[in-house]
């Protein structure tokens, strides 16, 4: 009983560290893939596509609502100090530092990171990958590396079109739907929000972008050796739920992080 | 032995508690063609993988051509794999490019060839195996058989020194199995690779055999023809020829009593 507690313990830990290394060294080879030439211009551009101008459609949405929201309870509230001046600073600065980033990598993960794992997940099931090997053409710079710099490149973008959009919807709902001053939503914007807000929420949206496609990524290349996983397409389908979840959290653990040292 | 293009030397590969290969010494003629049998789960594909450098095993040495495989940084393993081609089980196409691009692939990213002799290239190929006019369609709309000579033609792009075949005629049904042997006797007389085939289609790939490996629980017999495998004395062997092989076998080794 004692041993093969001891055992599990020693077997988890093992398991654990060597996934670990696996991942540290995927995510080396997967931007060092970058270096490495030819390089993939056009299977880049079209991921950017896949990645980013398909999900424009949900950022929106989600963006939308949220500023509608957000504008919504800042106006209820803030009416309460007699504050609703300051509806427009509120809108913006919550979006810019915090909700801009995080939502548009959760959408991102849920959209195109749960796409990406089960692609190279079933590539990998069908020895695509192997085969990639076999004729000597590296895995990283073909398949990985465009997946990698397309999402560095989108999510930040994104994340921009999600700020904009959601500063709208903000208006719409306290200015237009509430009666809210409109000259005062947008000067108490202009005077609290400073730089160090945007450079905060770009930061953010390079590192979350850099989680999304790692994990993602990651986890459906090594589908065949993720333990408890199981084989072939239900292999696939729990590697997919577990990358999303897995990505999900690892951006709100880093957002916590990421704004208690650059606060 | 000199002439042997790829030689085994003591190979043990263990997964966890299960030892697949127990030291393993075995030796591939050049221009030959050897075929690796044994029942499943007896270490063939892992053998494959070996010989491809993408496992490593844990003790011994693999050579191909006197170099030494499991000793070799990415680098020197990505060039020594320029040599071999390989036939996967499901053919292992790019699910998401067309059967062009597929063929295609190989001169594309290993070569500094042209479009224009690429595409030369790449439709002479897929004339020899009969899939002219089937360049714009992808993977999943072919038959079975047709994916395999994709993949070989995939495979031959580079001109491999070495072929390897993993189970090439898994899911085929026998008509189409003879087609792909066929063809697989044509494109070595012409390409004049080392063929190296793994299967359980026994007796009919020994048609195709110069040299037979049985595997069986981690170990290795080699046969320098097909015909000595019902003479064999090993015990093991026998039960395995009366398993798979049957009658067939079996009455030609009535044939050889006095």
């Amino acid at each position: 009983m004692l041993f093969s507690l001891i055992e599990r313990l020693g077997d988890v830990t093992l398991y654990t560290i060597s996934d670990m290394g696996r991942m540290g060294r995927y995510l080396l080879l997967s931007l060092f893939g970058a270096l490495k030439r030819p390089f993939r211009f056009n299977e880049t551009v079209r991921q950017i596509r896949l990645i980013g101008a398909n999900s424009f459609v949900v950022i929106f949405f989600t963006a939308a609502f949220t500023g509608m929201v957000l504008g919504l309870q800042g106006y209820y509230t803030l009416r309460k100090f007699g504050a609703e001046g300051v509806l427009g600073s509120a809108v913006a600065l919550s979006l810019i530092r915090e909700l801009g980033p995080v939502l548009t990598a959760l959408m991102v993960t849920g959209r195109a990171g749960s796409a990406m794992c089960a692609e190279i997940g079933i590539m990998r099931n069908s020895e695509q990958i192997d085969a990639l090997e076999c004729m000597a053409i590296d895995p990283f710079r073909y398949l990985i590396t465009p997946k990698v710099l397309a999402t560095l490149i989108a999510v930040p973008l994104l994340t921009l079109i999600f700020n904009v959009v959601g500063i709208y919807g903000g208006y719409v709902a306290g200015v237009k739907l509430l009666g809210s001053n409109p000259g005062a939503y947008f000067v108490s914007m202009q005077h609290s929000v400073i730089n160090k807000d945007i450079n905060l929420g770009i930061i953010k949206s390079f590192v979350f972008a850099l989680l999304i496609v790692w994990i993602c990524t990651g986890r459906g290349y090594f589908v065949h050796q993720i333990r408890n996983a199981g084989f072939g397409a239900e292999g696939v389908s729990r590697v997919t739920t577990q990358a999303v979840v897995m990505s999900s959290i690892a951006i709100l653990v880093w957002d916590y992080l990421l704004t208690a040292m650059l606060l | 032995m000199s002439d042997a293009i790829i030689q085994f030397e003591k190979v043990v590969k263990t997964f966890g508690a299960q030892t697949v290969l127990a030291g393993v010494d075995l030796a591939i003629p050049a221009g030959k063609t050897t075929v690796i049998a044994g029942g499943s789960g007896q270490g063939k594909s892992v053998t494959l993988k070996l010989i491809l450098g993408l496992l490593r095993p844990d003790s011994g040495a693999i050579l191909k051509e006197g170099q030494d495989i499991t000793r070799m940084g990415r680098k020197e393993l990505n060039r020594v794999r320029t040599d071999f081609g390989v036939l996967f089980q499901g053919a292992a196409l790019l699910d998401s490019l067309t059967v062009f691009d597929n063929v295609a692939l190989p001169l594309v990213e290993r070569t500094k060839l042209g479009r224009e002799e690429i595409r030369q290239k790449v439709v002479t190929t897929l004339g020899q195996l009969g899939l002219e006019g089937s360049e714009e369609k992808f993977p999943a709309q072919l038959s079975g058989g047709m994916k395999k000579r994709v993949g070989l033609a995939r495979a031959l792009q580079l001109q491999p020194k070495i072929m390897l075949f993993d189970e090439p005629t898994t899911g085929l049904d026998p008509e189409k199995s003879m087609e792909i042997y066929q063809l697989f006797h044509r494109t070595q007389r012409q390409y004049g690779y080392t063929s190296i085939i793994v299967s359980h289609d026994i007796p009919k790939i020994f048609n195709l055999a110069d040299q037979v490996v049985i595997l069986n629980h981690g170990r290795v017999v080699t046969f320098a023809s097909p015909e000595d495998i019902p003479r064999s004395e090993d015990p093991e062997i026998k039960t395995f020829v009366k398993k798979t092989m049957g009658d067939v076998y079996l009455s030609k080794e009535m044939e050889h009593m006095p």
